[in-house]
């Protein structure tokens, strides 16, 4: 790291290079022996070896070690060869050499040897390059290096920063590089570090004065305690939020799940236990857009709306003229026959597709968190999904209130025969109804697949839960299904630190019967005449 | 309940009456000269475990292939038998039986689950035969019957402990599985060991979910709170099967990652992260006796044939695929030896086999039915594999009896004559010391 001033002409002189014809032997290439010092298999030696290869101010130091750090840093068995892996699935590799990086062909793996990192040493190569991201143009990614450097300051980096900090015009690059040396600083003892940490809430921060209060020393125990209790303080409000935040993500998946079962059992009194199936078909949808379309996860996705909209909406219209238009009044039999149903067609995708489960890859805008202090970050994907729920719930209310078929839905639920003798023709309206849950069923296929694993198991997770929720937020009532579900999601995760996952779910569960007891019809009771029908 | 089981086994009795009756004894060692010798093949294809139990299916139908094509054993052709007990455990018994009586197949490669496992356990033990277990388990068993060719706790779990104490430093614990006994059992001779180790109450928080649990933002951030208290905190997980990939995700967008928190996990194969995007989990780390970027050329060309057996180009190998075919050597190389395939022959010729594994050394089959086995702790890669970080200077015996729970300390297992006991205890010197209290 000191050597980083020599480093960086190096750094700046690439572009010179850049172009020229790679004329040296890889024997006389400067880099050759560099390379050769990282094939060991002691990790200090590597240590050791990356340390010489920042030192020596090589301009293709930062390619090495961001392969070293991804594991494509390899080296042909046979020979003195090294080579950068660029695509490590499959058998059959396409490499670059490593000093020229020029594309070499393929390789197989039998052929190569990875010089392989730790955990240690990637830490190592992450500061490394952290460090050098310092200096780059861009202040976004210049806060990010800086924000992890924060707990992985070592006293080489002292000096360095100290120089960085002086030049740097980002005030919030300032604020982190003051803290990360601060925390170095803490580390080490010195009480007057305290000061600059006061009022964070990053968990390194905490991290180092949680151990810097057990200290023997009662002056630096006693300041680390004091700032500690003003962080807590700080902190009790962020948890508050966050377990709301949880609870009403889990609630919109309850919701989403539940939504479409809230049409086809509340609206239309079908217990279709293929439900879950269903969802679990909107969900391969997405996967099969992606293999469609590989290498665009995103487009892939938003396409999977309608897509699994409608594959769910198809499979939903065949139940419906199969199975269960034939048990019309029955309901036990309607059970056990979409039972049956749900289990066939989890028998199918594990037959035709694979009882594995299937990758679902999480687009860019899909991943990561978004901050909102430094103590609390919410999660994208779950934050998309609670906005989709929203946006489903919307415009199903819409097609119920606005719509004509809304309109002959709600007539032919209230009173079937008075609805036909006003025209309407009721069985059609029974396959759209059927067809509009089963849809928004794969609509919430196509969310769980951001969410979980995308198998043949999908929906028998979700069939009990939603069930619950439809009945708790009273039957045929869209409104009880969105507050019951997202209810139940926050009871769900206030009660999970406390008593566990396992026994949160069972008190739920009780609740719900006890809730039953007293009111059957739920939350939201129909009232009038409709109630009775 | 009771006659349903009872009733097929009248039946059989009969059967067998009948046969033996017909048939002397001189005609049926004939018979044997020309019969395949018949494998059963006892794994999930439909149900919740299918997802982890047909590739170990098709390994055992690779194997037999592959032996088939080198002339067979004793000069006789292998068949497969294959049944699908459905994920469902009362199922596994009855396919058991089923095998054993019906099929009278001479070996039986099978089960996942240790409840499916104590399901066939007694069947195996009436009916005399044989099954070879291919999964990591809690251990705390030792049946004359079965031999255990995954990993027993002291093959994995504590030396994936003894990395983080001592390569890592950690020194904060949390123990989290899905609510079962393999989990319970392992997470309590872990908290046993790390105790005897001087790790304080405080510092190991454990923590159950259900099976199939898909909502992990509270643990995590919990997680992530006990690890804010300035000692290097690692997570062992031994959560199970499919909650696995949204709790991965969960770590990932809520950045913990591998350099602040690392998490060993047990039961986290390359199948499991096949489904997956395993980016964020770069340098999360699990503990197997193979990984399938092991380099070997045994292990390469275990690869190349299992490709060409799936015609899959992407197909992935795991830990209890490596056992099977350990395991399937083993019997292959104690049939030999015994010149028949008789179940008791086999039982006394297989102890003391050694046959080569995929890691570039050999495996040995002990007296208490465990194998020999190197420990390998692997981290994670973006591609979906393992890179190896350490691995034990040399195979670790399978411990059929764990040296830290109240009440297994004291057993030992030993299927040799004279002893020939599961569970015997060297401190009262008797046979049948007990059931070690696991939950």
């Amino acid at each position: 790291m000191r050597m980083l001033s020599r480093f960086l002409p190096g750094l700046l002189c690439l572009c010179l290079l850049f172009g020229l014809p790679q004329a040296v032997q890889a024997q006389d290439d400067p880099g050759q022996p560099l390379l050769e010092a990282l094939d060991t298999s002691s990790y200090a030696d590597k240590a050791e070896a990356i340390e010489v290869i920042i030192e020596s101010g090589d301009e293709r130091s930062r390619r090495w070690l961001e392969a070293l750090l991804n594991g494509k840093l390899q080296r042909h068995k046979d020979n003195q060869r090294f080579v950068i892996v660029l695509e490590n699935r499959g058998r059959h590799w396409p490499v670059a050499d490593a000093l020229s990086f020029e594309e070499a062909g393929e390789m197989s793996r039998r052929e190569l040897d990875r010089i392989g990192i730790n955990n240690a040493l990637r830490g190592t190569l992450q500061n490394a390059l952290s460090l050098l991201d310092l200096y780059v143009d861009d202040a976004d990614q210049r806060r990010d290096a800086a924000r992890d450097l924060l707990g992985n300051v070592d006293a080489s980096m002292v000096e360095p920063l100290k120089a960085v900090i002086e030049n740097e015009e980002n005030a919030e690059v300032r604020r982190l590089l003051s803290q990360a040396l601060a925390i170095y600083r803490l580390d080490q003892g010195d009480v007057e570090a305290i000061a600059d940490l006061e009022g964070s809430l990053n968990q390194q921060v905490r991290s180092v004065l949680n151990s810097a209060a057990r200290s023997d020393d009662p002056v630096l125990a006693d300041a680390a305690s004091a700032a500690l209790a003003g962080i807590e303080q700080k902190l009790k409000l962020n948890q508050g939020l966050e377990t709301l935040y949880f609870g009403l993500s889990l609630g919109s998946v309850l919701v989403l799940a539940a939504i479409g079962l809230a049409i086809t059992f509340g609206v239309m009194g079908v217990i279709n236990m293929a439900h879950g199936e269903l969802i679990m078909l909107g969900a391969y949808t997405t996967w099969g857009m992606q293999q469609l379309l590989p290498g665009q996860p995103g487009l892939a996705l938003v396409l999977s709306i309608p897509a699994g909209f409608l594959v769910a909406a198809l499979a939903g219209i065949a139940i419906e003229r199969g199975v269960i238009q034939f048990l019309k009044g029955r309901p036990l039999e309607t059970l056990l026959a979409t039972f049956g149903v749900s289990l066939i067609l989890q028998q199918l995708v594990r037959t035709v597709i694979s009882p594995q489960n299937r990758t679902v890859v999480s687009p860019e805008w899909l991943s990561g968190s978004v901050m909102i202090n430094e103590g609390l970050s919410l999660t994208l994907n779950r934050l998309y999904v609670l906005g989709f729920a929203l946006l489903v719930f919307a415009g199903l209310m819409l097609v119920m209130r606005k719509t004509r078929l809304g309109l002959e839905v709600r007539a032919v639920t209230q009173n079937r025969a008075m609805a036909r003798s006003m025209g309407i023709r009721a069985t059609r309206v029974d396959i759209m109804t059927f067809a509009l849950g089963s849809g928004v069923a794969g609509l919430a296929g196509v969310a769980l697949s951001q969410l979980t694993n995308v198998g043949p198991n999908l929906g028998q997770n979700y069939i009990i839960d939603s069930f619950m929720v439809v009945v708790f937020g009273g039957v045929g009532n869209l409104w009880g299904t969105l507050v019951a579900g997202l209810s139940l999601g926050v009871i769900n995760q206030v009660l999970e630190p406390w008593v566990g996952a396992v026994l949160a779910k069972i008190i739920v569960l009780v609740f719900i019967i006890l809730f039953i007891q007293k009111r059957p019809k739920g939350l939201f009771p129909q009232k009038g005449r409709a109630a009775e029908g | 309940m009771i006659t349903l089981q009872r009733q097929p086994h009248a039946r059989y009795l009969a059967a067998a009456l009948v046969s033996a009756a017909v048939m002397g004894a001189s005609s049926q060692a004939l018979a044997q000269q020309d019969d395949p010798i018949k494998v059963g093949i006892l794994h999930s294809l439909s149900g919740t475990m299918a997802i982890s139990e047909t590739v170990l299916k098709d390994t055992v139908e690779m194997l037999i292939e592959q032996q088939n094509d080198a002339g067979g054993l004793l000069g006789r052709e292998l068949e497969a038998v294959v049944v699908d007990p459905a994920s469902d455990w009362p199922l596994f018994a009855e396919k058991a039986r089923e095998l054993l009586a019906q099929e009278e197949v001479d070996v039986i490669f099978g089960n996942w689950t240790s409840v499916s496992r104590k399901s066939v356990l007694p069947v195996v033990e009436e009916l005399n035969g044989l099954l070879f277990y291919p999964v990591q388990y809690e251990g705390e068993e030792s049946s004359e019957n079965v031999f255990y060719t995954g990993a027993a706790p002291n093959q994995q779990a504590i030396p994936a402990v003894d990395y983080l104490m001592n390569e890592v430093g950690v020194e904060r614990w949390v123990l989290a599985g899905t609510d079962y006994v393999y989990p319970r059992t392992t997470n309590k001779i872990l908290d046993a060991y790390l105790k005897s180790h001087g790790v304080s109450d405080d510092d190991i928080m454990i923590n159950y979910t259900p099976f199939g649990h898909s909502d992990w933002q509270n643990i995590v951030s919990e997680i992530k709170q006990f690890g804010n208290e300035g000692k290097k905190t690692a997570v062992v997980s031994t959560i199970n099967g499919d909650a696995n990939v949204p709790f991965y995700r969960e770590l990932g967008n809520q950045g913990v990652n591998a350099a602040d928190i690392p998490v060993v996990a047990f039961s986290v194969g390359e199948q499991e992260l096949s489904g997956i995007d395993t980016g964020p989990l770069v340098g999360h780390l699990a503990a197997w006796n193979y990984f399938m970027s092991v380099d070997t050329d045994a292990n390469y060309d275990f690869i190349d044939a299992w490709i060409e057996h799936t015609g899959d180009e992407m197909a992935v190998t795991n830990d209890p695929m490596e056992a099977h075919y350990i395991g399937f050597n083993m019997w292959a190389e104690a049939v030999r030896k015994a010149e028949t395939t008789d179940v008791d022959a086999v039982k006394d010729a297989i102890i003391g086999v050694t046959v080569p594994n995929l890691t570039g050394g050999y495996a040995a089959m002990m007296p208490n039915h465990h194998i020999t086995k190197p420990v390998l702790i692997g981290e994670i890669q973006d591609n979906g594999q393992f890179s190896i970080v350490w691995q034990t200077p040399s195979t670790v015996a399978g411990d059929a009896w764990s040296d830290y729970l109240e009440g297994s300390r004291d057993l030992i297992s030993d299927w040799r004559k004279p002893m020939e006991c599961g569970n015997y205890n060297v401190v009262e010197g008797s046979c049948g010391g007990g059931e070690a209290e696991t939950e």
